[in-house]
Parts: C-alpha cells; structure tokens; sequence
C-alpha cells in the first residue's frame, strides 16, 4: 500500500495527527531509555540486584518498542504526513523519507538482535516477567557473538541516524526557519494572525 | 599353597564382595546430570554440577536395604557465564570455599511402583541441612540402571542468596534440584 501522498492544499493539515505526535513522542522515550539502560547496565561489574533489574527492564521497554512497531507503521501508512515545508528541495525531502524509512527498520533491527542474543546466550526472555516469549534460536556460542556484534551496530546505527535527525530539525528550525518542528511540536505553531 | 594362589584367591574374594553386600553401583558421570532450575525476575534457568560423586548399594531385589549417598562439588557448577558462576560460588550464594560440598544421605528407601522408589534422607548445603522425600524413578536397560527425579527445595532455607539477594522477586525462593543418575552395577 503505498503511503498517502502529502496535500499541498492550502487547508491542509500543518502539523502531524495527533495520534502520531503522541507515537512519535512516546516512542522517542521509550528507545532513549532502553538506551540509556543498556549503556549503564553493560557497565556494572559482576551480578547485582540493580543489573538484574536494569537488564530485565532494558529487555521488557525494547519489546514494547518492537511489538507496538507493526500498530504504528500501519498507522503512519494510513494518516498523510503534512507537507514539507515550501521551498524544500526535492534530494532533501528524498533525504528525509530515507532516513524516516532507515529509522523504523532499525526500530525493528534493534530489538529482534537483542532478543535473539539473549536467546543465544541461553537466556529465555519473558515479558513483565510474564509472558515467555518462543524460543526463535537455541543456546549457541557463536551466534551469541554474532548477535551481540549485531545489536551493538544496529544500536550505534540508531544513535547515528537519531542525531541526523536532529541535526535536520535545527537545521530548518533556526537556518531554513520553516517552521518544521511546530509539525510535531503543534504548541511551537505560529497562529496565523502573526504572519 | 603357593604365594601367587593366595593372592589369586584374596582377588576373587574381593570380585565378589560387591555381589555380596549387594550390588554396589559405579556412576556414569558422562551421561549423569544435576541440574538446579530457578527464576529470575520470571525468566527459568538451569544451572549444572559438573562434578559429583556417588555411593550406592542397590538391589532391585531388596529395595528396602538401599543405601544412598551424594556428593556434589558446589565449585563445580556452571550457569553458562564463568563471571556468573564466580558470583555463585561467593559467600552470598554457595559459599563454595566454606561449603565446597553438598550432600544426600538416604535413611529409608521403599518401592511404591514397579521401578519407582521414595527415598529419605537429609539433604546438607551451606551448614544448613533438611530432612526430605525424593520420588525416584528406575529404568533398565542390560545392566544400566537409570535413575530420574526431581526435588523442589527452597533457596533461603539453605541460605542461598543472603543479604540483597533475599528478596524474592529478583531471585525466585523455589529452585528445583532435576537429577538423572545414570549408574553400571553387579
């Protein structure tokens, strides 16, 4: 199904559903967590109850974030974004879909590495500590390596493109100075009496 | 007599000392297993003995006349993660450097089914020792005999986990012992 192409009219909607804000902010937490978590719980020596914890908690938020992705994907093919901003070149708005794409394939990449490695390393993983999860690999030592490697790119990926993203933000926000955050900030929007 | 018969003899006195006291076992450590399964934070894992020993007079014959014993090396336990074990064997956990054994001795066997046993006896681990009652279960196969069971104990009894570690929502209390004793005998 290809995506509902942006309206260009001039009724058309210059910010994000709100639904899709709500999304997008949510899941924007919930990653920065998992990450944060994953940075200091991989720092702590040894076994204690607050590894055990953070690594419990990194691995249930990371599996909200990968089961909530097909709800949300399906959503953003069904609502049209709002338009680009006028004026914008057509290599940059190529620019901004790509990395868009790269973003939700990595949003699917990151978790799936991390619950195959704790699958290989013969951890199981069970949700809220309830909701056992089906093996997809069995223990093996050298997938765990692999899979290991595999997440820790993915992740430093993420990280990558997440600052791209933010760089493009400031970017139109204070150079181009196109209003494009107010898109999914709607309290940043000028109202139209000001213009 | 000559000396070479006298030893020939004190041989063959020896050869059937074990058919006489009734069959004493020799265990297959290869094919054997104890395995302790617990939870963590909802999450069941395994974690094996590598390394133990077993004394055993059993005669299918005369049940009742069974006498057990089991020794596990405590250092000899492997979770997967060499930093996990050495966690495990520290003075919280197992303690293996003051505790470096546990053992099983039985007091009373008795057949319940036809190759099926309820043993007695007292469970020792970290000082602290249990009475308890492990249902066995015995397969043959020529003269290999198999025996299969499990033992569900609780951690704090034994004092596995002190300090932080009580708190049973990190580390559930039951843990379950799973033992296959895979043995040659007569």
């Amino acid at each position: 199904m290809k995506p509902r192409q942006p309206d260009h009219s001039s009724t058309a909607a210059t910010t994000y559903p709100r639904t899709s804000i709500v999304l997008h902010w949510l899941g924007a937490l919930l990653v920065a967590g998992c990450f944060a978590l994953g940075l200091v719980m991989t720092d702590i020596p040894g076994l204690t109850p607050t590894k055990l914890k953070y690594f419990s908690w990194h691995k249930w938020i990371g599996l909200t974030v990968l089961l909530t992705l097909l709800p949300r994907v399906l959503w953003r093919l069904l609502h049209a974004s709002p338009a680009m901003p006028a004026g914008m070149a057509r290599w940059q708005q190529r620019a901004a879909h790509l990395t868009h794409l790269a973003l939700y394939a990595l949003l699917v990449a990151v978790p799936v590495s991390g619950l195959l490695f704790s699958q290989a390393a013969g951890v199981p993983v069970v949700l809220f500590g309830v909701l056992p999860i089906p093996a997809i690999v069995a223990p093996d030592a050298q997938l765990k390596v692999l899979l290991r490697s595999l997440h820790w790119i993915f992740n430093y990926s993420l990280l990558c493109l997440v600052c791209l993203h933010l760089l493009a933000v400031i970017k139109h926000q204070f150079i181009n100075r196109d209003g494009l955050l107010a898109r999914m900030l709607p309290f940043l929007q000028r109202p139209p009496s000001s213009r | 007599m000559t000396r070479l018969s006298h030893l020939r003899r004190g041989a063959l006195a020896l050869a059937l000392l074990p058919a006489l006291a009734g069959a004493q076992t020799m265990l297959d450590l290869q094919k054997s297993s104890i395995v302790a399964g617990f939870k963590q934070m909802g999450v069941p894992l395994d974690g094996k003995f590598k390394q133990f020993a077993l004394d055993m007079q059993f005669d299918p014959a005369q049940p009742a006349q069974t006498k057990v014993r089991i020794d596990v090396n405590m250092n000899s336990f492997d979770i997967g993660d060499e930093s996990y074990n050495k966690e495990v064997r520290s003075k919280t956990w197992f303690n293996a450097a003051g505790f470096p054994k546990a053992t099983f001795v039985s007091s009373a066997v008795r057949q319940t089914a036809p190759g099926r046993y309820l043993v007695d006896g007292q469970l020792s681990i970290k000082g602290a020792t249990s009475q308890v009652s492990i249902p066995v279960q015995m397969s043959q196969n020529a003269n290999v005999l198999t025996f299969d069971g499990t033992l569900p104990i609780k951690r704090l009894q034994f004092h596995i986990g002190e300090q932080e570690w009580k708190d049973t929502s990190l580390v559930a209390d039951e843990v379950t012992l799973k033992f296959r004793l895979v043995t040659t005998g007569k």
